[in-house]
């Protein structure tokens, strides 16, 4: 059944800009204060109060569309998007409609099985959030709903994408990337629970060699990369059974619910889709140079690719290891930091990817708040390079890092981790193993040289982990032979 | 006509105006009028303007990102019909 029809995806983010405050007025953008403690006069949209856009705000967007390849357009002008909510206080919406700040940009995707598709922006304008609803629950509250405008005038980018995905896999494969693309930016902290990157996905099928687009219906706000699979795949099958009943897919805006997997028809919000917009007459138009541009190509941070290839071409690294530390800019950064105090690419790999990546996802945190900084990590691995301890004991002291902040060399001295390079010493241990296991000596000295591991074994355990591995090895191999 | 019954009725519904039947026709007769009058711009020859989206020759009008003082919850609400817990209450907005 699906192989008779082809799925057509196109996608708008919304995409929350990290200024620290909003797009047209000076109120902090902060998450989570108390509701209507964070707004003025242009916010709440008193009579009189005139919006000023944030500089800040316009960087951001450049930065965007530079790294997603768009036109950066030399004049943009701002218009009102109109339409009532309680929670839009001016009765419109400050939004880009006609000129936009970037255009025509594309993002390259991976597909399975190693291919890469281009998937085509369309445009990225700026705009402003609108405030928050909450709705009553109890019978005293159900027929009210109450509103929040801390979140009024936040600025946003609507990032709209071409209608050029052909599965869901592919819709996620380019979130993903977007998703990456302004983290690493660091023009979005890039979290989905709160609403700092929210899809809408514009869906419709079409019998497979049809040029024609079928009928389209928008799912509106989904706020993760699992939902946003479930709900494509729920309105393919919807839209495919409608049209092999004979039926029609009518255009309109559906709602997906995370509870029951489906998306359900948002009625009575069709006639109000006609938002009459018009340039706003309260701002200026924005004119973008070469300069500003330029500026924004200086500030451009290394985006994932770029860093990926380096970590492969300059730490010699793996494809697979340079893949997994660039997934995220935070990690990314660790690491960076770890090989550029240490300088071995590949251990500082297997450690990052290996102790850090295990510890962290153990308590459920990111790599922000690792208790091992790259310097401790760093620390630590030099004390592996000079002798000062085995890379055994340096699990051992990596954990007690972890647990107590510590740096590797403080802990070596305190718990007295340091190894025993001292020949004597370790003949002093020798001799008590072969001394207290005559039969195995007898057995080694017979041919049997397996044995060996076994006293390797003893003695480490009898230094508690301490003795130099290569030093108990040739210890060992002596006395063994020289009886 | 430059403007239909019917489209006024729907710029009225837009504008969530509950207009009376005769006034909606007033209305439909007086903005046919202004839209008229627009027309005139038609007599000139416009072809090599561009369109302005400002009357006047401003640009770039930015602000820095720094953080203003907010007015706080007693004067942000002040206004409100009702408030309940620091939010405006309004009549449900879904069902
Ligand atoms: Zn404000």
């Amino acid at each position: 059944m699906l192989s008779k029809y082809e799925t057509v995806i196109g996608l708008e983010v919304h995409v929350q800009l990290t200024t620290a405050t909003k797009i047209f007025c000076g109120c902090s953008t902060r998450f989570g204060a108390p509701p209507n403690s964070q707004t003025c006069p242009v916010c709440l949209a008193l009579p009189g109060a005139l919006p000023v856009l944030n500089g800040k705000a316009v960087d951001f967007a450049i930065l965007a569309g530079l790294a997603t390849h768009c036109r950066i357009a030399p004049r943009s002008i701002f218009a009102r998007k109109n339409y009532f909510y309680p929670d839009l206080p001016k009765g419109y919406q400050i939004s880009q409609y006609e000129l936009p700040i970037c255009e025509h940009g594309h993002l390259d995707i991976s597909l399975e099985g190693g291919a890469t598709k281009r998937i085509g922006i369309t445009r990225i304008h700026m705009e402003e959030d609108a405030g928050k609803s909450m709705h009553g629950e109890t019978p005293e509250t159900s027929a009210s709903s109450f509103v929040d405008l801390n979140r009024a005038g936040t600025p946003l980018l609507e990032i709209v994408s071409e209608p050029d995905m052909r599965s869901p896999e592919e819709a996620i494969a380019y979130l993903k990337k977007l998703h990456q693309i302004v983290v690493y930016l660091g023009v979005c902290d890039g979290n989905l629970e709160q609403g700092s990157f929210r899809c809408d996905a514009n869906v419709s099928v079409r019998p497979r060699g049809q040029e024609a687009f079928g009928t389209r219906a928008e799912i509106k706000n989904i706020n993760s990369f699992r939902f946003i699979k479930q709900a494509i795949e729920y309105e393919v099958e919807r839209q495919i059974e409608l049209v092999e009943n004979g039926e029609k897919v009518v255009q309109e805006t559906r709602l997906f619910d995370p509870a029951t997997g489906v998306t359900r028809s948002m009625r009575g919000k069709e006639d109000a889709h006609d938002y009459r917009y018009f340039p706003d007459p309260d701002l200026v138009p924005l004119v973008v140079d070469e300069a500003w541009i330029a500026r924004m190509r200086e500030q451009m941070p290394e985006l994932p690719e770029a860093r990926r290839a380096r970590f492969v071409r300059d730490y010699g690294i793996p494809e697979y290891d340079a893949e997994v530390l660039t997934a995220e800019r935070a990690l990314a950064d660790y690491y960076d930091a770890c090989v550029k105090l240490h300088g071995g690419g590949k251990v500082c790999a297997n450690w990052v990817m290996g102790e850090v990546i295990r510890g962290l996802n153990e308590q459920g945190i990111g790599i922000a708040e690792c208790p091992v900084r790259p310097q401790m990590l760093a620390g630590m691995l030099q004390r592996i390079d000079d002798g000062t301890i085995s890379g055994k004991i340096a699990k051992t002291v990596f954990d007690e890092m972890w647990r107590s902040g510590r740096d590797a060399d403080t802990i070596i001295a305190e718990k007295g981790l340091k190894q025993v390079t001292d020949t004597g010493a370790i003949e002093a241990i020798i001799d008590e193993i072969l001394a207290a296991n005559p039969g195995q000596v007898e057995e080694y000295r017979a041919g049997k040289e397996k044995v060996f591991g076994f006293f390797v074994g003893q003695v480490m355990k009898a230094s508690k982990g301490k003795a130099n591995p290569a030093a108990v090895n040739d210890l060992l191999k002596k006395k063994l032979a020289g009886g | 006509m430059k403007i239909s019954l019917e489209q006024v009725r729907k710029v009225a519904t837009l504008a969530r105006l509950a207009l009376p039947e005769e006034e909606l026709h007033t209305l439909t007769g007086q903005m046919d009028a202004i839209l008229s009058y627009v027309d005139k711009l038609d007599e000139l020859d416009v072809a090599d303007i561009v369109p302005t989206a400002h009357a006047v020759p401003v640009e770039n009008a930015l602000r820095a990102d720094e953080e203003c003082p907010s007015i706080g919850l007693d004067k942000a609400l002040a206004n409100a019909p009702t408030a309940v817990n620091g939010c405006f209450r309004v009549p449900r907005v879904i069902e």
